[in-house]
């Protein structure tokens, strides 16, 4: 190892800056599942019987299956009767009408974690649901998007609201027996975000879910579902931190987007869930699903997502391209360090004429940790002309960690076109010695080295959020080459 | 006055070879030194030991740049301290912005002096007047460091970063080879541009062909880790006639 190689690791881990916990009292439902909690969840969230049902027909279909254990990844055993399923602040009667009525805790919580809730977010031009375990707590910017007529809401607020959209596009994008973990969270899931986009209508601004897992020995189930109607756009980023423990949490959302004809959504994610310590002890179970259906024609599905944190990472947001001339996309940076685990990558299902997608994943392994690319191409025989872009890229920093890539190709039309490039690399020690021998420091000489890296993913990202990616990236990688 | 830079038998060694055996040579401020030598004798090892450049064992010797010990400073503080090395070859830094790059080490060099960052518009301007001088396009500004540069733009653009920088002790290591006629002007006409009373040269290189453009003050021929010989520009010359075994004979 290099002088500089070990003057780096010895500033290895500036430690989890999220990892504090909000003293806050909780109305937690005894841990276990059963229908009885099933129908616990429903009735404390005033659902409609469809949907009381609809979660008991997954319970029953979840209880007939096995956890999954196909991905590259070694995961500590799950009791799944040893998880509280619902956990919410307890209200001061009847819940906060408008920001002054939040408990001024959580209000800090949020400050701690920089989420702009306050005027800052107006400049900002970020419209923030955030998310505290179980229920919403704080909704803003909701006039200037009622006026657009966009919907833009807790999940449970609108099962209430809009029970008719509910009713018509729940589960449409990912059934509730598509998965053992998204059957689990279909039973069970507590809260999240859910947005409509009326007819010709683009969305005024950024929308943004800050969800956040406080509560000890808690899961957290969201359920999204995001709507684009006919000639809709929208643009929706997701962030995520939890509190650092020793115990490992699971959360296993799912998140359907559904864009009909000439509808653009596009998702961004900027994951920094708890990674566990530095011997890999605790750390969130990241195990989610995320499906968007391109239904209508010439529709547009982008994903981005920069995923920093979690113990282990198991998530593939993907795209069904149903419509004439739609469009799929996925752009990935994917970070491990110490003895993170992540198994991620996309599924591109191309079902209609002249679909495409492209999918740029960049994997960055450090410490121990293993970072995998798993990718699905498929394209069907309706699919005449559909074209592919794959490009894979790895940088390894260290000795000790791992690069897999798993792209699979299933090509059932001959008039397809499918490129993949990949690529692995190191972060040599002539490109740190380069820079710093223009006087850059050693931290910025990698993070700049890093961040160069993810480029083309990064650009994808709304402008404020691709600022706050690289500081994370730059966070978690610190010390990290050799 | 002490000169700018002093080196004092230096011996260095790489993986336990000898490669620099008790060399001294002092830079006086506002001089231009040619160190010239054969393959192997050591040239580029006196370059990046200078720098700072991992990997590299000083067994005995000393080197003193403005009356300090240079061997004891990182090589990222030399740098902000005005000691510029110009790589023989530079490295591909993917998507990481030239002008980012530039920003950011003249930012690092005056974060030392305690001096504010510099003014992005007014700095653009900067950049662009210097890169007229490299005859380097516009589209430069936009792309990733050195990535997908032929061997001459990755040269002229060590020497943008150096007119950009104005070091006080510049050490280019053989930023000649490689570059065509048109070329070589060009780089020696940016070196020249840059020549001043207070900031000194020190140029490796192998053939004398770029000291037609760069006059030295004074030409070293390094032998098997050593200096061999000195004298003035037609010394070169001499080299250039005769061979380097005309030295490395007299030196065995």
């Amino acid at each position: 190892m290099s002088e500089t190689a070990k003057q780096l690791e010895a500033l290895i881990a500036r430690g989890y800056r999220h990892g504090f916990v909000t003293d806050i009292d909780a109305d937690t439902v005894a841990p276990g599942l059963d229908e009885d909690v099933v129908r616990l969840i429903s009735k404390k969230k005033g659902e409609p019987a469809f949907l009381t049902e609809w979660r008991l027909r997954a319970l029953r279909h979840w209880l007939t299956m096995k956890e999954p254990h196909w991905a590259h990844l070694r995961v500590a055993p799950i009791d799944y009767q040893a998880i509280s399923y619902y956990s919410a602040p307890k209200a001061k009667k009847g819940g906060p009408k408008s920001l002054a009525d939040v408990d001024p805790k959580l209000l800090e919580t949020y400050e701690k974690l920089g989420v702009p809730l306050h005027e800052r977010a107006r400049l900002a031009g970020v419209a923030v649901d955030a998310v505290f375990d179980s229920v919403s707590v704080a909704t803003t910017f909701k006039e200037r998007l009622s006026a657009a007529g966009v919907v833009f809401c807790p999940f449970s607020e609108a099962v209430r609201s809009h029970p008719e959209l509910i009713e018509q596009y729940l589960g449409s994008v990912v059934p509730y027996s598509d998965n053992f973990f998204a059957t689990l969270n279909s039973a069970v899931f507590s809260d999240g975000s859910f947005v409509y986009v009326p007819k010709g209508v683009r969305c005024p601004m950024e929308l943004s879910t800050y969800f956040r897992i406080n509560a000890m020995n808690t899961g957290q189930f969201e359920r999204t579902l995001i709507i684009a109607d006919a000639g809709a756009s929208v643009s929706y980023l997701e962030g995520c931190s939890a509190p650092q423990r020793d115990e490992n949490q699971l959360h296993a959302a799912v998140v359907e987007l559904i864009a009909l004809e000439d509808a653009y959504i596009k998702y961004s994610t900027v994951q920094n869930w708890y990674p566990g310590d530095v011997n890999g002890v605790g750390g969130i179970y990241n195990f989610v699903t995320k499906r968007g259906e391109c239904r209508g024609r010439n529709s547009h599905i982008s994903w981005t997502q920069v995923e920093t944190g979690s113990a282990i990472t198991w998530k593939y947001p993907s795209c069904v391209l149903r419509g004439a001339g739609s469009i799929g996309e996925f752009y990935s940076v994917a970070t491990v360090n110490n003895h993170q685990q992540a198994d991620t990558g996309t599924k591109m299902i191309h079902i209609g004429r002249d679909t495409r997608s492209t999918i740029i994943s960049k994997g960055i392994s450090a410490g121990r940790g293993q970072n995998t690319y798993r990718g699905l191409v498929k394209i069907l025989p309706s699919a005449q002309s559909a074209r592919n872009f794959t490009q894979c890229d790895s940088l390894l920093m260290g000795g000790e960690c791992g690069a897999h890539t798993f792209p699979y190709v299933e090509v059932k039309n001959p008039s397809a076109t499918v490129e993949h490039e990949a690529s692995t690399s190191k972060i040599s020690d002539d490109q740190l010695f380069y820079l710093l021998a223009r006087g850059i420091a050693e931290e910025d000489a990698v993070n700049m080295i890093v961040s160069g890296f993810c480029k083309s993913v990064f650009k994808e990202l709304p402008m404020e959020f691709a600022v706050e990616a690289q500081k994370l990236l730059a966070v978690s990688l610190e010390g990290a080459v050799g | 006055m002490s000169p700018m830079l002093t080196i004092n038998n230096l011996s260095v060694s790489v993986e336990g070879k000898p490669i620099l055996n008790g060399l001294t040579l002092e830079v006086g401020a506002g001089e231009v030194h040619a160190i010239m030598g054969p393959n192997g004798s050591g040239k580029s090892t006196l370059a990046h030991v200078l720098a700072g450049r991992p990997g590299y064992e000083v067994t005995s010797g000393s080197v003193t740049y403005e009356g300090r010990d240079l061997l004891a400073m990182a090589p990222q503080e030399r740098a902000r301290e005005g000691v510029f090395l110009g790589f023989q070859y530079p490295v591909e830094i993917p998507g990481v912005n030239n002008v980012y790059l530039l920003k950011a080490a003249v930012n690092a060099a005056r974060k030392q002096r305690s001096l504010a960052e510099v003014d992005a518009f007014d700095f653009l301007g900067l950049v662009r007047d210097k890169m007229r001088l490299m005859h380097m396009e516009d589209s430069f500004l936009s792309r990733g460091v050195n990535e997908g540069f032929s061997g001459g733009e990755k040269k002229r653009n060590e020497i943008l970063q150096m007119l950009v920088l104005e070091p006080k002790l510049a050490i280019l290591d053989e930023t000649d080879s490689g570059l065509d006629i048109d070329a070589l002007k060009v780089v020696a006409a940016g070196v020249n541009s840059l020549r001043a009373p207070q900031r000194s040269f020190v140029l490796v290189t192998h053939y004398q062909r770029l000291l037609e453009y760069v006059v030295p003050d004074f030409v070293h021929v390094l032998v098997r880790g050593r200096i061999a010989r000195s004298g003035d520009k037609s010394l070169a010359v001499e080299l250039e006639r005769r061979g380097y075994d005309w030295v490395s004979g007299e030196a065995a």
